[in-house]
């Protein structure tokens, strides 16, 4: 729908940056924005509805947990609000090695929206605004110059931050029922879509679901397996001290679908709208409805469903892996038949959402549109799915978006650095035809982007940035100080075969020393650990408190895991010296002759500022890239 | 890219008969003219591609040699560019004076593979192709050449291909399961991938050897000779040999330790393996023959199977009959000068009693010579020639790696692989193998070309010599 003003009205008041949508993308982006020191404004269709949980209720899991710790180490807000709203916390994989550990929190929904919302209100330079943004406002040079929202009024900007979510043309869909509506019944945005063809950008249409909500008590847990939290809480924030968040915690409830609930669904498959054609959307493959389980997997007997509270002040229940987009009847039979679900009622019914976003190819590294200078976008609207995903590209945005102001460069992190890293690049480079769900597995050099490093690896990028304060920085350089003495201090510390030393290995069934080692070696035994030959060790200096734990762990890990660290780090290198393998702007790639047309056309249209970016356009193969650097290097030679 | 013109030697540079100049580049052909002294007035820049012109080379005043320069214009050239070639009278002096007063009127002198380099930029050839490139710079004889280009194009790749295909198979399998527990166990996984990366890595060790053996075997039908002592197996191989480079006498063994001969004919190459096994019959193995032929007929392309017609076939020879009946062979009755007891018949009928393939086409040859007179040994040559251009015997069903970059990037692989394998041992997490397992895959892929590395391109091109 192309929007027309019926009255137009200039706001006088100076803004540096507009952040379009309250979402968690956008909660991040204008308080980066406004911690900066720009003026901001947030808008939102409804302020009610700042930092909405409208699917899952928890943060974290696997990767999307390592997700927010890096937000939180570059001095983003979404660890901090959940270390202050959640009700359950877990550390997953714990039986696996320390790269897939990950951290998920269940919230309490309603808490962390209503936190969120009372961190940006109080927040110096930002002002919260409740009006759905219609046109993008760019001078004759395709450059930022305002928004203008649906009551007709104009404001002034130098930079617009994109985090849409899932409200552009959203609608939402079960059966053959339709809405125009965002999720939750909240008001759709109509009008925008147009607005940015208009500046020749390029639109998807993607889909997601969620499942139903059900009332706590017409569920009978007696059927269910319970799942406690962790016994020691660890939190998200690395400024939140552990010992203030141990607290009581809910449960959650595990249950199973079986042959019924899939003969359910098989037998009403065709009135899924997916399947009538009502929904056009492509919808994830890694957050499937159950009516796509079903047919994928259609030799499983069973599949999980997890029931998770959704908040403490309600009686909702969240369906885990139950989302559909089937029709209201066939949604109680399927519920119904899964145990403990027998007389269960529905308060929300699942549905399906669809909703416009653009292809992420068309964004710099930066999250800068390549043709519009100034506009920036983060989250959903990028075409990526999840909290965790969308508060990370938020942040990036929103710092960015104020550099730009700064007329510093921007803040781009590769693969080898972060997650996020991973995420942006795989969003700006390859072809993405769902939803972008982060996973361990996109992550090649996971041993080093661990969630307990995250710290390390980013702190000090946060402090570049300013988002960092001074103490917050200067505990990191301590840490890491503390780290690498003693691990150095361990490798110089030489045990012989004493008497204490063959008993202690004895203790812990390690095989007795025929010679003399160092503290560092043994440390590497998997049965042993830095607090297991405490007793060995006499020089051992005290570690400050607050740090303690940190530096132990840390020191396990790298030296547990010395060889793998390595190897990866190598890998690293390797990738490196493609990733600074710079690809000159004026480059002509019609001069090449030996390039195959395809890659030729991706080339030019994506235009990849190195080798290692072109080596991931999807079109482009491995002998194309031995062609442009032969060109390259053969180019260094004239000049 | 760099526009210079560049010029290199082409020839070795040795007291040789004839030496080539090769020049390259937009310029080579002005460049030329500065040189070139013929009768005609015409210039070489008049003249169309692809001809040849007698004349001078000159620098200045100074005639340096008597020459013919050959022009080929871009893009029809091996560079893709304009290119001269200068046919002189070769030796040292001559050919090295004529290089630099081309680097003098303007062109620069090339660096290694700078040619090549060109070609694949210009879009004359593919990496692979270019690769293929050095290995024909870099043999030694022109079988060996064959072979390299072919090896990249086919066998190897192939190979690779498949040991790729598996390692990320069971790296992906590992990290969806890692992203979708629920559905994906690993349950007792690295047990599972303990046999798989064992089978993988004694593929690669046998691939890593075959550099070695490759350099003796070389290219061929990989063929042995069996039958019972006596049955005139080491005759039959001298003749083929043509020459007497084995003692042979009636009676049976003669020691000669050699492993194994190559035998040419026409565009056909036998390598008889085990020769020495051929000869030496004090060997308890060889009294029986049968061992012989289980013991090579299974890497074996080829079988012969020599019969004493003079004598009556006994177990032995049913055994070996037995054996090689589905496999390729053929059989030869020896001692034709001789009275015959085996006829081509008897064999037939027992070559032919439970054979599964029962194609007329693919029957088992059976030819009858006389080692001793030479009789019958054209009709022998004939068959196997015929036998493999029907591809009843494939040419070389066994993979060699010719060349040392492929030889490391393997070693490597198979070192990332005996990694995986410790780690499973170790007890590490599952998580933990995709690391070894995408080196070993990235390693796999230097050899295909389908990794990319800065590296591999720099290697790839500064290993050519440099007039090519």
């Amino acid at each position: 729908m192309r929007y027309s003003a019926s009255s137009v009205w200039e706001n006088k008041d100076k803004y540096d940056i507009v952040v379009v949508g309250a979402g968690h993308a956008g909660c991040e982006a204008s308080l980066a924005a406004s911690r900066l020191g720009f003026a901001t404004l947030l808008f939102t269709v409804s302020v009610d509805s700042i930092a909405l949980m409208p699917c899952n209720p928890n943060i974290g899991g696997s990767s999307k947990g390592h997700l927010v710790r890096e937000v939180d180490a570059l001095g983003g807000e979404m660890g901090k609000v959940i270390d202050r709203t959640f009700i359950q916390s877990k550390m997953l994989n714990r039986s696996k090695g320390p790269a897939v550990h990950s951290l998920r929190a269940q919230a309490d929904k309603a808490l962390y929206s209503r936190t969120m919302r009372r961190v940006l209100e109080n927040q110096e330079n930002l002002e919260i605004k409740q009006d759905e943004v219609v046109r993008i406002l760019v001078d004759e040079n395709k450059k930022i110059e305002g928004v203008q929202t649906y009551s007709g009024a104009i404001y002034h900007c130098r930079a617009v931050v994109l985090c849409t979510g899932t409200y552009l043309r959203a609608r939402c869909v079960y059966g053959d029922v339709s809405k125009n509506t965002g999720p939750n019944g909240l008001q759709a945005a109509n009008y925008l879509t147009e607005s940015l063809k208009e500046l020749g950008i390029e639109m998807y249409r993607f889909k997601t679901g969620t499942p139903a909500r059900a009332d706590k008590n017409t569920i009978d847990f007696s059927k269910m397996e319970e799942q406690f939290g962790d016994e020691r809480i660890v939190p998200f924030s690395f400024t939140t001290d552990p010992e203030e968040i141990q607290k009581d915690q809910v449960s959650c409830w595990l249950t199973y679908t079986n042959q019924k609930t899939h003969d359910i669904i098989r037998e009403n498959l065709h009135r899924s709208p997916l399947f009538s054609g009502i929904i056009e959307g492509t919808g994830p493959r890694y957050c499937p409805s159950i009516e796509d389980k079903v047919v994928k997997f259609a030799d499983k007997e069973r599949h999980q469903v997890f029931i998770e509270p959704e908040g403490l002040e309600t009686n909702e229940m969240y369906i885990g892996g139950m989302s559909s987009s089937l029709p209201e009847d066939v949604q109680y039979a399927m519920y119904r038949s899964v145990p403990g679900l027998e007389n269960v009622k529905i308060v929300r019914n699942a549905y399906a959402i669809e909703y416009d976003c653009i292809d992420a190819r068309q964004l710099k590294p930066t999250l800068e549109f390549k043709n519009i200078h100034g506009l920036f976008s983060g989250g959903q609207f990028n075409g990526s799915s999840g909290y965790e995903e969308a508060a990370a590209q938020g942040l990036i945005a929103g710092i960015n978006a104020a550099r730009m102001l700064q007329d510093r460069s921007g803040i781009v992190l590769d693969r080898s650095q972060a997650y996020i890293g991973v995420l942006i690049d795989d969003l700006v480079m390859k072809e993405n035809h769902e939803p972008y769900r982060m996973m361990t597995s996109r992550a090649e050099y996971r041993l080093l982007l661990r969630q307990d490093n995250a710290d390390q690896r980013l702190t000090e990028i946060g402090y570049e940035v300013g988002l960092i304060p001074e103490k917050r920085y200067q505990r990191l350089l301590l840490k890491k100080k503390l780290i690498q003495e003693e691990t150095d201090r361990l490798w110089k510390v030489h045990v012989g075969t004493s008497e204490q030393v063959q008993t202690l290995l004895k203790n812990y069934g390690s095989t007795p020393l025929n010679s003399g080692t160092t503290l560092a070696e043994l440390i590497q035994r998997p049965e042993l650990s830095y607090e297991k030959i405490k007793t060995l060790d006499q020089s051992r200096p005290l570690l400050p408190d607050d740090l303690r734990e940190e530096v132990i762990e840390q020191i396990d890990i790298n030296l547990k895991y010395a060889g793998y660290i390595k190897r990866q780090q190598r890998q690293v290198e390797q990738f490196r010296k493609l990733e600074h393998k710079k690809i000159p702007d004026q480059i002509d790639y019609d001069k090449i002759k030996s390039l195959r047309m395809e890659a030729v056309q991706k080339l030019k249209k994506y235009r990849p500022e190195s080798i290692g970016q072109a080596s991931r356009i999807s079109g482009v193969s491995p002998a194309d890239i031995s062609v442009l650097l032969i060109y390259l290097s053969s180019g260094k030679k004239d000049s | 890219m760099d526009h210079h013109t560049i010029a290199a030697i082409s020839t070795a540079v040795t007291e040789s008969g004839i030496g080539i100049v090769r020049m390259s580049g937009t310029e080579a052909v002005n460049i030329a003219d500065k040189v070139y002294r013929g009768k005609k007035k015409k210039k070489l820049s008049e003249q169309k591609s692809h001809t040849i012109h007698y004349g001078y080379f000159v620098d200045g005043e100074e005639t340096i040699d008597e020459v013919l320069f050959m022009i080929m214009k871009s893009p029809h050239s091996y560079t893709g560019e304009d290119t001269v070639e200068i046919n002189c009278h070769g030796g040292i002096y001559v050919v090295k004076r004529i290089l630099e007063t081309l680097l003098k009127y303007g062109a620069r002198a090339a660096e290694p593979g700078e040619f090549t380099k060109r070609a694949f930029l210009n879009g004359r050839m593919d990496l692979s192709q270019a690769e293929a490139v050095i290995d024909i710079i870099q043999s030694k004889n022109e079988y060996a050449l064959k072979s390299s280009v072919s090896q990249l194009k086919g066998n190897v790749k192939k190979k690779i291909n498949e040991l790729r295909k598996e390692i990320i198979y069971h790296t992906a399998y590992i990290e969806t399961a890692l992203d979708d527990p629920e559905h994906i166990e690993l349950d007792h996984y690295g047990e599972r991938l303990r046999d798989t990366v064992k089978k993988l890595k004694s593929d690669m060790q046998d691939l890593i050897e075959s550099y070695d053996n490759g350099k003796i075997i070389k290219e061929g039908i990989r063929t042995v000779i069996v039958g019972k002592p006596n049955a005139g197996k080491s005759s039959l191989l001298n003749v083929l040999l043509g020459e007497e480079r084995a003692i042979v006498t009636d009676i049976a063994g003669t020691t000669r330790d050699i492993l194994q001969e190559t035998i040419h004919f026409q565009d056909i190459t036998l390598n008889i393996v085990d020769t020495a096994g051929i000869r030496n019959t004090d060997n308890e193995i060889e009294k029986i023959g049968v061992e012989r032929a289980r013991k090579y007929a299974g890497e074996a392309d080829l079988i012969i199977y020599v019969i004493d017609a003079s004598a009556p076939l006994d177990e032995n020879d049913n055994e070996i009959i037995e054996f090689i009946k589905n496999r390729k062979a053929l059989v030869l009755l020896n001692k034709t000068d001789l009275k015959a007891v085996v006829g081509k018949e008897m064999v037939r009928s027992l070559l032919c009693k439970g054979r599964l393939d029962d194609k007329e086409e693919n029957e088992i040859p059976i030819l009858e010579i006389s080692a001793k007179n030479e009789e019958g040994i054209q009709e022998l040559k004939e068959v196997i020639r015929k036998m493999f251009y029907l591809g009843k015997i494939s040419f070389n069903s066994e993979i060699y790696i010719t060349n040392v970059r492929q030889k490391s990037a393997l070693k490597n692989a198979y070192d990332s692989l005996t990694n995986v394998v410790e780690s499973i041992d170790s007890g590490m997490p599952e998580d933990f193998y995709s690391i070894d397992l995408m080196d070993a895959y990235e390693s796999l892929g230097n050899i295909t070309g389908e990794t990319i590395g800065e590296d591999l391109i720099d290697e790839i091109f500064s290993k050519f010599c440099v007039g090519k």
